[in-house]
C-alpha cells in the first residue's frame, strides 16, 4: 500500500505548485488582471461610449486567453466575431439612442448600492466554491488540443445538427431584427426634419 | 496550468457584470453586461473542455455556438431597443415601466376613495 502511494506520489510533478507557476500562467495572470480591470472600469465609468471601448479591451484580452488555453479557432472567431461585429453595434446603439459622448450623471441606476451588494456577494461565494473544488486540478496543455483543423473535424463530424439548426436560428434572428426595425408601410413619406423644414423656407422667401 | 485560475477569472467577470446589469441604466450597457456575463461562460467552457480532454470537444463546440447566439442577441436586442427609444425617446431601462405594477405611491388618491365609496 504505501509503494502504491509513494508511486502515486511520484506521479506528480514537483513543478505543480501555486509557488513556482510557469509562463503561461504568470501571463494567463496578467492578461486576466487586464481583463478583469477593463471590465470593471467598462461597468463602472459614466461616459457611455467610453464604456463600449473598455469593452473591447476586456474582449480582445479573453481572446488571449482562449489562446493560452489552446483553442485558437474560438480565440480568432472571438475577435471576429465580438471585437469586430458586437462592439460596432454596441457603438451603433449608443449613437442610435442619443447617448451623450460625454460624462453623464444618470448613468448608473438608484439601485447601485443593492447591486454591489449582490455582485460581491455572489463574487465570494462563487470564488469560495470553485477554489475549493479545483484546487488540486492541473490542465494538462500538451500536445494538439485545439488546432483549427481539430476544431473542423469535431465540429463537421460530431456537431453537424446543432450547426445546421444555428443557422437557422441565426436567419430567424436576421429576420426578426429586420421586422422589428422596420418602419409602418403607410408613411412612406419621411417627415421634415430641420434641415428640410429650412429649405422649404427659404425657397418660399 | 492551474484550473483554478481560468475558474476564478470566470467567477470574477461573470459577477462584475451581475453587478453592470443591476446597476447600469442605459439598456445598450446593460446588453454589455450581459455580454461580459457570456463571455465568462465561454472562458470555462473553454478551460473545462481542455481540462477533461474531451473527445467530442463538448466546451469549445459550445463556446462557437454560444459566440452566435451571442451575436444574435446582441442584435435582436438592439433591434428592441431602437424599436423603444422610437416610440417612447428614451433608453433608461427604469422608465419604460408600462408593464409594470403601479408603485403604491404612484396609485391616485381618488381611486381608492371611489372605490370605498362604492363599497359603501
Amino acid at each position: 500500500m504505501s509503494a502504491l502511494l509513494a508511486a502515486a506520489g511520484s506521479l506528480e510533478p514537483a513543478a505543480r505548485s501555486y509557488l513556482s507557476p510557469t509562463g503561461q500562467e504568470i501571463v494567463f495572470l496578467l492578461v486576466g488582471a487586464l481583463v478583469l480591470g477593463a471590465a470593471v472600469v467598462s461597468v463602472t465609468t459614466r461616459r457611455l461610449v467610453h464604456a463600449a471601448l473598455w469593452l473591447v479591451v476586456a474582449l480582445g484580452g479573453l481572446a488571449v486567453e482562449f489562446l493560452l488555453l489552446t483553442a485558437e479557432f474560438v480565440a480568432w472567431v472571438q475577435v471576429l466575431v465580438y471585437l469586430g461585429s458586437v462592439v460596432v453595434l454596441v457603438l451603433f446603439g449608443l449613437m442610435l439612442t442619443r447617448a451623450p459622448i460625454g460624462s453623464s450623471p444618470d448613468a448608473d441606476s438608484g439601485n447601485r448600492p443593492a447591486a454591489l451588494a449582490v455582485g460581491v456577494a455572489s463574487a465570494a461565494t462563487l470564488v469560495t466554491l470553485v477554489v475549493d473544488a479545483f484546487r488540486s486540478s492541473w490542465i494538462d496543455l500538451s500536445g494538439p488540443v485545439g488546432t483549427t483543423r481539430l476544431t473542423g473535424e469535431f465540429l463537421f463530424s460530431h456537431w453537424v445538427l446543432p450547426f445546421e439548426a444555428l443557422s437557422v436560428l441565426l436567419l430567424a434572428a436576421l429576420v426578426g431584427a429586420i421586422v422589428l426595425s422596420r418602419t409602418k408601410g403607410d408613411r412612406t413619406k419621411p417627415r421634415p426634419g430641420n434641415l428640410r423644414t429650412a429649405l422649404t423656407k427659404t425657397k418660399e422667401r | 496550468m492551474h484550473l483554478a485560475y481560468p475558474a476564478v477569472l470566470a467567477v470574477l467577470l461573470f459577477s462584475v457584470g451581475v453587478y453592470g446589469v443591476l446597476a447600469r441604466r442605459n439598456v445598450v450597457l446593460v446588453l454589455m453586461s450581459v455580454e461580459l456575463m457570456l463571455n465568462a461562460v465561454n472562458l470555462n467552457l473553454v478551460a473545462f473542455d481542455v481540462w477533461l480532454r474531451d473527445t467530442l470537444h463538448a466546451g469549445q463546440a459550445l463556446t462557437l455556438f454560444t459566440i452566435t447566439v451571442a451575436a444574435a442577441e446582441i442584435g435582436l436586442g438592439l433591434a428592441i431597443v431602437l424599436l423603444v427609444y422610437r416610440t417612447r425617446r428614451t433608453a433608461a431601462v427604469d422608465l419604460v415601466t408600462a408593464l409594470g405594477d403601479r408603485h403604491e405611491a404612484d396609485v391616485p388618491a381618488d381611486a381608492a376613495e371611489e372605490k370605498e365609496q362604492a363599497a359603501a
